[in-house]
């Protein structure tokens, strides 16, 4: 009898096609480094925001670990014609509140994102200009012109699909109790304490599924972070600053999962953004390319993140499909920046004053580049604000460099458009040049990475001697979890997929 | 802040200008500076202070070498001879920080307790003076900005004012000045009840004379004693503000920033937020101290 | 005594009115554009940073948006959370048992270490005891409470494993869990009020040990510790009370630093965030009910005294 229960629960076992699956009764903690904003994929702003969506909500695209756009909701795409995509969906699945999940449910969420008061989705599928439903599992989008980016769009937050009905009745409280069709519904938030969510049994990939709830708890202190990890009160930490590594690598009970981010850091030069822009390094390309050539990338990455992050001199991480092998940083060249200061014809030292959001790591880093540029004759002041004082301060000119990160987008679009293209928001510096608009608009015309890359790494030429931006390093995915946490499959953005976790016995 | 409870139960010391029949040996001044000289704990405290005024003084002779020199090569190592209390983040000696550091802080300390006096002081003196509506409309200024949380207010005037060290003194002198405030009313309405300032009036004296001559020498020692412990405070409230980066610019040490930094490295490297925090810790150590051994001195009932 | 509960009662709106327009006006000052911060990472597109503008309200007069957030108020409707959309009331009432637990129990140490050494540093005056005692209370002084709060968290937490580091459980959750989780940060907030309970016990206890009541009893023969305790503690501990009632009040802001250090998502964390967020509702709310209870708090203090010391009274 008993030989026969165990051959039945082997073969359960063989049938959901995994080894060594424990009974999964079981609640997976995971640690979050802020608190994430409202949970409506409308009206949400924040990187730790997708995270928790990922838990709720399935999107019509995903990315894959090699960050290529698989099917998710969607089963399909095709252009029809560079302004007609047709998706086709997948049958069979239903959100958490029993709504079917079907074209209609595409059509409203996508209208949701254009139209609703405070929808932060608008610019981003802004393209489309018509959504037709052909039958119960195929849309249509019709663009207003070619949008190459707008798939990625679908892989991210525009892409997730909420329940019609639901939506409706809630309205804009919709993100306080959000119904998707992900693999765990939303239980309870309490802000800034914890988001519960529990399994969602008629998910239409729930074999993928192994825990019974989900909470998501932000801790700000990344010290504070580990020591919960290291005392199992989380299951899981999302990211581990770079210094608490070897921590993590020393504790037999822990493992590590680490990958290139697509995020990256850098410095905004004020060139043409008001009064504030008439400053030497605002007016002289030269001197921001001799600021550059002071700053050891390598030795500033090793100092402040143990070497752990990416030295880059382009947008795109090394780990992206746009990224071009060809633009590297320089090495550290103070007789070169020397020249490059005289050739300015600005008597050193020059004085730059740098605002830094007052995050220690990153004062930290401000301080090693004051100290890497001053023999180039440049004396940098830091002024550190808190992060959204320095925002401000940047949208407002306010300001002559500015050190500030990217979460980084999967698609180069999204990390060089709005940064560099004249009149756009995170242009805080209002660069403008017509060489580089042209190429930026060229690359959203184009379907075919390989050419977008080519057009990508002609414009790299130009921004690199301009210098509106220096970029820095890229960062790292630092995950930390439990040694027993298995089937985690790290993919670039940093976004935890819950799909295919469970814990080992 | 106990200063709330403070301010009514401190009775003045004896006006300067006794009545001719009484005779005393000693005048009242000195009684109290005997008796603060005399106080061991005081005396204590008085070294610490001046240990530390000592050190900010002459930080560019004692510091073994620059605060801002960095060393990469040089991160985060322990205490050794070569760096008696380790190096920091970014491989600069923390004995030298700790030392340039406690000039943030002292000045922190100091000025902001100058302005909360210079605000605090000449509102409550017209409020216990003139009470009636000068009185209520002051005090209730006071109890709405004591009844929003400190470092609320801090923070968000720091934040307005942009964060730099002159700014956090202002801020925490501005947030700091209804408690000294209150303590000058208290005292003030204290003084009022005794005779000497009804023969004052008597006499013909106008308001203001009787407020300079009589009553402000005689709210003087509560004032000093809210001046000291609020120093202590104070420095404290810097440090608390540079811990959330609203404090000095770097890469100028202040104790709060160092602290702040430090909290990142707790586990590799504990010593980052040893010595600031002793360092603080000792400061302000030294002046409750002395505040106290100034009560003791000036308050003959000995609370 | 009925007319001053009536004058202080009176106080109270104006105060309170007093914090909201100083709140107001301090956060308009406040460098930082909330659309800014709502828009997150989409705050690369200006018309969406734009719109999010017009639809704060941000773009319109000071003094109107205060009347706007006012009426709203006397309505009974403390706004939404910008940041979170959730009424500003149930952040509230979700936070502040959190801090009310926090401050209970700290003032439960605050007692429990300070009383008891006030008492014996007043008994044993000018001993070793007494110097003992006035250490440790200076001590909890002069400790700034993020420093002892970070190295706790390093020695108690990363170090010894005994408590979890942070974080926060509900009583009726899980009771034990919920002690494990605030007896940190409760320690390190009552320490300072520890501190000062300390004090004002030892100065009480001397004043009540020199009363003639006290001789009396002395005279009768009474046990030394019998004396302490029957008769100059119990009236010793009227003014002590009294205090910590007023204590209890500055508990609830001195909770900001502290819930800060060890993650505790309680009041101060909420302002806090609040405030580095520019989620001016929440801001506006947190501080008029923290003010209220300040002010109540202090009302009931004021009574208590009152009662006790009558001569107060013409004051």
């Amino acid at each position: 009898m008993r030989r026969t229960l165990f051959a039945a629960a082997a073969a359960a076992c063989l049938l959901l096609g995994a080894a060594p699956r424990p009974a999964s009764a079981q609640t997976l903690r995971i640690g979050l480094r802020e608190d994430p904003d409202i949970l409506d994929p409308t009206l949400g702003g924040s990187y730790v925001g997708r995270i928790v969506f990922a838990g709720m909500c399935d999107k019509l695209f995903d990315y894959d670990t090699k960050l290529d756009i698989v099917p998710q909701l969607a089963t399909s795409y095709e252009y029809k014609d560079p302004t007609h995509l047709i998706l086709h969906l997948r049958p069979d699945v239903s959100f958490q509140d029993g709504e079917k999940f079907d074209a209609e449910a595409v059509k409203y969420t996508l209208t949701r994102d254009l139209t609703m008061k405070g929808s932060l989705r608008k610019g981003q599928i802004g393209a489309i200009s018509a959504i037709d439903v052909i039958d119960p599992l195929t849309v249509e989008l019709v663009l207003k012109s070619p949008d190459s980016p707008l798939l990625a769009q679908l892989a991210g937050r525009p892409g997730i699909m909420i329940a019609p009905g639901a939506a409706e009745k809630e309205g804009p409280k919709f993100g306080l109790h959000p119904v998707c069709a992900g693999p765990f519904s939303f239980v309870s938030r309490v802000a800034e304490q914890e988001i519960t969510l529990q399994r969602f049994p008629g998910y239409w990939n729930a074999k993928a599924i192994h825990f019974d709830r989900v909470v998501y708890e932000p801790i700000v202190n990344s010290a504070v972070r580990l020591a919960n990890l290291q005392a199992g009160t989380l299951d899981l930490v999302e990211y581990i600053v770079p210094t608490d590594v070897p921590a993590v690598k020393k504790d037999p009970k822990l493992k590590l999962a680490m990958s290139d981010s697509l995020g990256y850091e850098g410095i905004t030069f004020n060139t043409n953004h008001g009064p504030m822009a008439k400053s030497p390094i605002g007016e002289s390309a030269d001197l921001r390319r001799a600021f550059e050539l002071a700053i050891d990338r390598k030795a500033l990455i090793q100092v402040v993140y143990d070497g752990l992050f990416t030295a880059i001199a382009q947008a795109n991480p090394p780990i992206s499909q746009f990224y071009v092998p060809s633009v590297q940083p320089r090495p550290r060249d103070i007789a070169a920046a020397k020249k490059l200061v005289a050739a300015s014809g600005f008597k050193p030292p020059i004085s730059v004053t740098m605002i830094v959001p007052n995050s220690p790591d990153l004062l930290q880093a401000a301080q090693v580049i004051q100290a890497m540029v001053q023999p180039a004759g440049f004396d940098l002041k830091i002024q550190a604000m808190e992060f959204a004082s320095s925002l401000a301060t940047a949208e407002g000119g306010d300001f002559q460099a500015y050190l500030i990160a990217w979460s980084g987008r999967a698609d180069a679009d999204g990390n060089t458009y709005s940064f560099l293209h004249s009149g756009f928001g995170f242009n805080y510096g209002a660069f403008s040049d017509p060489a580089i608009n042209t190429l930026l608009e060229q690359a959203r015309l184009t379907t075919d990475i390989a050419a977008r890359r080519d057009i990508y790494a002609k414009m790299w030429i130009e921004e690199r001697k301009e210098m509106p931006i220096i970029y820095l390093w890229a960062l790292s995915n630092i995950v930390g979890m439990k040694r027993q946490l298995m089937g985690f499959e790290q993919v670039p953005d940093g976004i935890i997929r819950l799909q295919g976790m469970y814990m080992a016995n | 802040m106990s200063s709330a409870a403070l301010a009514p139960s401190l009775p003045p010391s004896p006006p300067p200008s006794l009545p001719p029949g009484l005779h005393v040996p000693e005048s009242p001044t000195r009684v109290a500076l005997r008796r603060f000289l005399t106080h061991r704990s005081a005396m204590l405290g008085l070294a610490l202070c001046l240990l530390f005024v000592a050190i900010a003084v002459a930080a560019p002779l004692i510091s073994p070498v620059s605060p801002i020199a960095t060393d990469w090569s040089a991160i985060r190592q322990p205490p050794s001879w070569a760096h008696w209390m380790g190096t920091d983040e970014i491989g600069r000696d923390e004995l030298a920080r700790v030392i340039f550091g406690a000039r943030a802080s002292l000045l922190a300390g100091v000025v902001s307790v100058v302005i909360a006096a210079a605000i605090g002081v000449p509102a409550g003196l017209a409020a216990g003076f003139a009470r009636g509506r000068t009185d209520a409309i002051l005090s209730r200024i006071v109890d709405a900005m004591l009844a929003i949380p400190f470092l609320v207010l801090a923070i968000a005037l720091a934040a307005f004012l942009g964060p730099n060290l002159r700014n956090a003194m202002i801020a925490i002198g501005v947030t700091t000045a209804p408690i000294f405030m209150r303590v000058a009313r208290g005292a003030t309405m204290d003084v009022m009840t005794h005779d000497y300032i009804e023969a004052a009036r008597a006499v013909g004296n106008p308001s203001w004379r009787i407020a300079v001559r009589h009553v402000m020498p005689n709210i003087f020692p509560p004032i000093l004693v809210q001046g000291t412990l609020s120093i202590a405070t104070s420095i404290i409230a810097e440090a608390s503000l540079s811990f959330l980066g609203l404090g000095e610019q770097p890469p100028t040490p202040a104790w709060g920033s160092m602290l702040n930094a430090a909290q990142q490295f707790l586990t590799q490297a504990p010593w980052l937020a040893i010595f600031p925090g002793a360092a603080i810790f000792l400061t302000v150590l030294g002046f409750n101290l002395v505040g106290d051994g100034l009560r003791d001195a000036l308050d003959p009932r000995g609370l | 005594m009925r007319g001053f509960l009536g004058s202080r009662l009176a106080q109270i709106l104006p105060t309170l009115f007093l914090v909201s327009i100083i709140v107001f006006g301090l956060q308009q000052l406040m460098p930082g554009d909330p659309a800014l911060v709502i828009a997150g990472d989409s705050a690369g597109d200006p018309q969406i940073v734009a719109q999010i503008r017009g639809e704060l309200m941000l773009n319109r007069p000071i003094p109107v948006q205060y009347l706007h957030w006012l009426d709203n108020l006397l309505h009974g409707n403390l706004g939404y959370s910008w940041r979170l959309q959730e009424p500003v009331s149930e952040l509230v009432a979700q936070k502040l048992p959190v801090t009310a637990q926090l401050s209970l129990m700290a003032f439960v140490f605050a007692v429990i270490i300070g009383v008891p050494m006030g008492i014996l540093s007043a008994v044993k005056r000018n001993t070793a005891w007494d110097w003992l005692a006035n250490s440790i209370g200076l001590f909890g002084l002069s400790i700034p409470t993020f420093w002892l709060g970070i190295v706790m968290i390093l020695v108690v937490s990363v170090w010894l494993g005994w408590l979890p580091p942070s974080g926060y459980v509900p009583l009726a959750q899980n009771w034990v869990r919920s002690l494990a989780t605030t007896v940190m940060p409760a320690f390190v907030l009552g320490n300072a009020i520890a501190a000062i309970l300390m004090r004002h016990t030892r100065s009480a206890m001397l004043v009540a040990l020199g009363q003639d009541y006290v001789r009396t009893a002395r005279a009768k023969g009474l046990s030394e510790w019998v004396v302490v305790l029957r008769h100059a503690l119990r009236n010793a501990l009227i003014p002590v009370v009294t205090l910590g009632g007023l204590q209890l009040g500055t508990l609830l802001s001195g909770a900001v630093l502290t819930e800060q250090v060890f993650s505790v998502p309680g009041f101060g964390k909420l302002v806090v965030d609040a405030v580095f967020n520019r989620d001016y509702p929440v801001i506006q709310g947190v501080v008029l009910v923290t003010a209220l209870l300040y002010v109540v708090l202090n009302l009931v203090t004021d009574l208590l005294y009152f009662l006790i010391n009558p001569r107060m009274r013409a004051g």
